[in-house]
């Protein structure tokens, strides 16, 4: 048998056999508080806020990681089960600093709701600081230890889904902290900047470094002209930071609201996405061509980019040379943008929208240089855009819809989906078969690279020649494949990599919560926003077009080459210490 | 740079060993007396486990430790029955002559101060230790005159 019926708080219910009463009780509407337990992450059972009483079992059990039997029965509301919840949360909160008006994680915060859900007015015990400083050696993320309520989310995040394994637990009972090893910071480590442990972290003890102050005073600076690209896949996200349902697509809005913050040009990152197929797709024609490394991996996600550079740099002759689409961008908009608007570039500041916490390293790199200044000056994650509109009372959902700029804000259906994975994998099979068969593509949709698992494969043809793809979303799943290709086991000619779980949709910057459940919710958004725009094939883009012809001459030239591609380097796992 | 060779020696005592990391923390921490960054690092690589785990092993066990040491180690009981007897007072004392908070080790090496759970000397409460000799029925003074003499015999045959 696979199923079983269980009785809740005297509503029956039957589950799948291994359904967790945590995720029973959630189908006949009870939302049982939990602190510990994440739907991305297995249970560690930590914080006992989700136990529950089963009738002939003498202790209290933590429904997160029990599971359903067939005839049990469940109290999640007894007063044992209350007042032992209370005892859980008290204890936590007594080493809690409750800084809440100060607090990043302010009005979205799973501890302060659950104080409330719990009705906590009081606490019995005296606050005792926990160990452990902030850390902000990173460029990327800041971590306070001292909000930590060793939830151990963070650690699983990166150990398990990224195969990163940064950040650990020190010490043990009362003086446990999550800390790298020494202490020395997560600049010292191999953290990729993926931010995916912030994404789940339940309080406000992980958080990305602020550029928000940076870019209201380049918005304040009269002398400064301030452009802003948004990636495709904030589109499909930041609705959410407004309360709108996972799903939701914003596009037009998004776009009025950030006029309405002052931006003098709203541009689209997927205009140079439209960009990175074309140099890539040519590029990945020349090395099936004419030789190269195959397979030939992508390079749009600095996550993975970093990931590479300290734990395969043996492969990074496989990786693309293409910049990834916000720093085309950036490269373009001091060059091409500023020579077409008479606009010296020194006076422009480049913003951009991302999903993601690594791009605000990426925009740092010493490489992003190529327009004689940094290319981008500033990146701010979904979340905190969303926290710019919020501060001067900008209400998202209401605004009447706004269009972006030209010329870098014309894009094509091939660009958006570049928001989730397999979208870059089938943007680019949907250029490379034009320009390969010279015949047209019939059907743009290439559903063999989509879906949500952590690698797919799939084998296309162009007119009779077979390419073989493979996706991986999560830094784990990419370890599998790169153990593959260094095995010598991997025939594939094209392999597209996302860093995040379900790609950009899911990064280490979006609205939080995360789960698959509203990964899925959003990637549907996308696929949508593909569907309803008229071109959907990179090299028809008109503005990509005309950017070749006035500028750029064509894909791979010397001119693209020095403003579009980049290298990449060999970095370690471990910093060699000198002793 | 601390010399590798020895950490390389024992990891391969234990290639065999399906879970080899405790043993092989306790060797090397007996060889070269505490479990520094480089020779961490070094095990990681070798055993191919990620450093931020080693660490959280290295962290979790009170046997082990990741800072050098003092040439006198001084633990001075903090449980209740030394706690009645004013062992804080000696700790206070303690702490100012040396310089120290729990845990640190003075800058020339001579003394770490540490804290020890009852040592089953309740009697002769309060009670520290220095390296292995045993010094009971503390007062402020007396706990600072035995340390002045350490410090005098670690100066002479430094
Ligand atoms: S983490 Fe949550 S409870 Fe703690 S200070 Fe921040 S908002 Fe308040
Ligand atoms: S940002 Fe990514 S790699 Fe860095 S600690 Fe967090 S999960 Fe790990
Ligand atoms: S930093 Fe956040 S995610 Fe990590 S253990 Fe602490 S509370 Fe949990
Ligand atoms: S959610 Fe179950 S123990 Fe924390
Ligand atoms: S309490 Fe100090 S020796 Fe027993």
């Amino acid at each position: 048998m696979d199923k079983v019926t269980v009785t809740i708080d005297g509503i029956q219910v039957t589950v799948p056999k291994g359904t967790t009463v945590l995720e029973a009780a959630k189908q006949v509407n009870i939302k049982i508080p939990r602190l510990c337990y994440h739907p991305d992450l297995p249970p560690v059972s930590g914080c006992r806020l989700c136990v529950v009483e089963i009738e002939g079992d003498r202790l209290l059990r933590t429904s997160c990681s029990w599971k359903c039997q067939d005839g049990m029965k469940i109290n999640t509301k007894s007063q044992t089960v209350r007042s032992s919840r209370r005892m859980a949360l008290e204890l936590i909160l007594s080493r809690h600093p409750m800084l809440c008006t100060e607090c990043v994680r302010n009005n979205n915060c799973e501890l302060q709701s659950i104080a409330d859900q719990l009705g906590i007015r009081e606490t019995r015990f005296e606050y005792s600081a926990r160990p452990g400083g902030i850390d902000d050696s990173s460029a990327v993320l800041v971590r306070d230890p001292s909000k930590c309520i060793l939830c151990r989310r963070c650690i699983q995040t990166c150990e398990l889904v990224q195969s990163v394994s940064a950040i650990g637990l020190e010490g043990r009972g009362y003086n446990v902290w999550v800390d790298t090893p020494f202490g020395k910071g997560l600049d010292d480590v191999a953290c990729v900047s993926c931010g995916q442990c912030i994404n789940r972290c339940p309080v406000g003890a992980l958080y990305e470094q602020d550029h928000v102050a940076r870019v209201w005073a380049a918005l304040d600076d009269p002398t400064k002209h301030v452009v802003v690209q948004t990636a495709p896949a904030v589109r499909a996200s930041i609705g959410e930071a407004f309360g709108m349902s996972a799903g939701s697509l914003v596009t037009d809005k998004m776009v009025t609201g950030l006029r309405m913050l002052g931006f003098d040009k709203v541009f689209d990152t997927d205009f140079t996405a439209d960009l990175t197929i074309v140099e890539e797709g040519t590029e990945l024609i020349g090395r099936l061509t004419n030789g190269g490394a195959l397979p030939m991996l992508t390079s749009c996600s600095p996550g993975w980019i970093n990931f590479i550079e300290h734990f395969y740099p043996q492969l990074l002759p496989h990786v693309s040379s293409c910049k990834s689409p916000q720093q085309m961008f950036g490269a373009l908009a001091k060059t091409y943008y500023a020579e077409k608007a008479g606009i010296d570039p020194k006076d422009i500041y480049s913003v951009s929208i991302m999903p993601c916490t690594a791009k605000k390293y990426e925009c740092q790199r010493p490489e992003m240089r190529d327009s004689g200044y940094q290319d981008v000056d500033a990146v701010l994650t979904t979340r905190e855009l969303a926290k710019m509109m919020k501060q001067v009372g900008i209400d998202l959902p209401q605004l009447e819809p706004g269009k972006y700029d030209e010329p870098l804000g014309i894009s094509t259906g091939a660009a958006v989906i570049f928001g989730n994975t397999g979208g870059v994998m089938e943007a680019a099979l949907r250029t490379v078969y034009e320009l390969v068969t010279k015949s047209p593509l019939e059907n743009v949709e290439i559903k063999q690279v989509r879906g949500m698992e952590g690698v797919r494969e799939a084998e296309i043809d162009l007119n009779g020649t077979k390419v073989r793809a493979a996706v991986a979303n999560g830094l784990a799943n990419a370890r599998q494949l790169m153990e593959k290709i260094v095995a010598g086991e991997a025939d594939y000619h094209f392999v597209e990599i996302m860093a995040c779980p379900g790609g950009c949709i899911g990064g280490g910057g979006q609205p939080i919560p995360t789960s698959m459940e509203i990964r899925k919710k959003r990637v549907e958004a996308i696929y949508a926003a593909d569907r309803a725009l008229e071109i959907r094939k990179s090299h028809e883009n008109p503005a990509i077009k005309k950017l070749y012809a006035e500028f750029l001459g064509e894909p791979n030239s010397h001119k693209a080459h020095e403003l579009l591609h980049t290298h990449y380097t060999r970095k370690t796992v471990y910093k060699e210490t000198v002793a | 740079m601390q010399d590798l060779t020895r950490v390389d020696e024992i990891v391969g005592r234990y290639a065999d060993t399906k879970t080899p990391l405790i043993y092989i923390l306790k060797d090397v921490q007996k060889e070269y007396g505490y479990l520094s960054d480089v020779v961490l690092t070094h095990i990681a690589k070798k055993v191919d486990i990620p450093l931020s785990e080693i660490y959280g092993v290295a962290t979790f066990y009170s046997l082990f430790t990741i800072k050098p040491k003092g040439k006198y180690v001084v633990r001075c009981c903090n449980n209740a029955p030394c706690h009645v007897k004013k062992s804080k007072e000696v700790l206070e004392a303690i702490k100012s002559y040396l310089g120290l908070e729990v845990t640190e080790t003075t800058e020339c090496g001579t003394f770490t101060l540490e804290f020890t759970s009852c040592l089953g000397l309740c009697a002769v409460a309060p009670v520290m230790m220095v390296n292995d000799e045993v010094y009971g029925n503390l007062t402020p003074e007396k706990a600072v005159a035995i340390l002045k003499d350490y410090k005098m015999k670690g100066q002479s045959n430094a």
